[in-house]
């Protein structure tokens, strides 16, 4: 913990190491573990807002802009678009996947909200705004109850979605 | 909240996931040029504090003068012996506390200094504590320009 990175131990001290460490115990929730539980069995299971009628995923239990609790569970295809992205070109420690790589703001076929993840199988000056792309799954093997359970998403080919279908998700 | 999901197993608390989350953050600090002799004599085994224009000694030292914002006159070597001004008891540490038994946190106010510096003294008990009781500084064996070079302070003529 305490060691300084003295090149000489001789050297006059100009740093010292300060790690800071902080221990949570995470706890999901109902709806983020049904979701997760779901992952394993590759489904993807959202939730719907009763008044807003938007379908959240990955749900959190409740809307947060009517302030309701949500009920319903919806099954989401691993299949969307992307709506943005952004290129990683920056290398950094614990780095896994070789630059340059994009992430992208993954809209599910039915759902009201983005999540993050990862695009393969494409260049990274090809991904576009609205871009079609499906879900691909870990091995059985390597499955583990989150989102890393999808591999990452690729392009499907299909046509990009209209930038009117998806802006108000911008 | 409790009737949101209708679906999980009424009252079944192990429906619910939880994991520990870690999150650490590396950081390393510039000392300048005051902390980092500090720093570079502590690693020597010897404890300097920034001597004022006024004559106080401030430990640990300071690049200027807290009362008048003056620049410091230099850094003056102290005793690593000095007395307990204030304490108090640490009867369960954690893994983040310097020492693994309970021990007292107590702010020092060293031999030849004029402020008072904080730092973990080793003792069996509370009771062995009180201000004023005489202590000495312990250093490391291994010592690396850190304020933790000072392993710990204990009290003075044995615990």
């Amino acid at each position: 913990m305490a060691e300084t990175e003295a090149v000489d131990p001789n050297a006059p001290v100009t740093k010292i190491s300060t790690p800071i460490e902080l221990t949570y115990r995470f706890t999901a929730g109902r709806a983020a573990s049904r979701f997760i539980k779901g992952l394993l069995d590759k489904k993807i299971l959202g939730q719907r807002c009763p008044e807003c009628l938007k379908v959240y995923v990955p749900p959190r239990g409740s809307c947060a802009a009517c302030g309701v609790p949500t009920q319903e569970e919806v099954e989401l295809p691993p299949s969307g678009i992307v709506t943005t992205f952004c290129v990683v070109n920056v290398p950094f420690y614990g780095q896994k996947i070789k630059i340059p790589y994009v992430t992208g703001t993954i809209l599910l076929d039915g759902a009201d909200i983005g999540f993050m993840h990862l695009l393969q199988e494409v260049e990274a000056d090809e991904v576009r705004m609205g871009m079609r792309v499906e879900a691909i799954w870990q091995d059985e093997a390597d499955m583990v109850p989150g989102l890393e359970s999808i591999k990452y998403f690729r392009p499907t080919g299909e046509p990009d979605a209209p930038y009117d279908d998806y802006k108000e998700y911008v | 909240m409790s009737n949101q999901d209708n679906k999980s197993p009424a009252g079944s608390g192990s429906s619910i996931l939880e994991a520990p989350n870690i999150l650490e953050f590396p950081f390393s600090r510039s000392t300048g040029p005051v902390i980092g002799e500090f720093m570079t004599r502590l690693r020597a085994g010897e404890i300097v504090g920034a001597k004022t224009k006024s004559g106080k000694v401030i430990v640990p030292p300071t690049e200027y003068d807290p009362e008048t914002g003056e620049d410091i006159e230099g850094l003056v070597p102290v005793a690593s012996t000095g007395v307990i001004t204030t304490w108090c008891w640490v009867a369960s540490p954690t893994s983040k506390h310097p020492m693994d038994s309970p021990f007292g946190w107590a702010l020092i106010k060293l031999d030849g200094a004029d402020t008072a510096m904080l730092h973990c003294v080793k003792a069996n008990s509370a009771s062995e504590l009180s201000v004023g009781k005489k202590v000495v500084a312990r250093f490391a064996e291994n010592r690396v320009g850190h304020i933790k070079d000072i392993s710990y302070f204990e009290l003075q003529g044995g615990n």
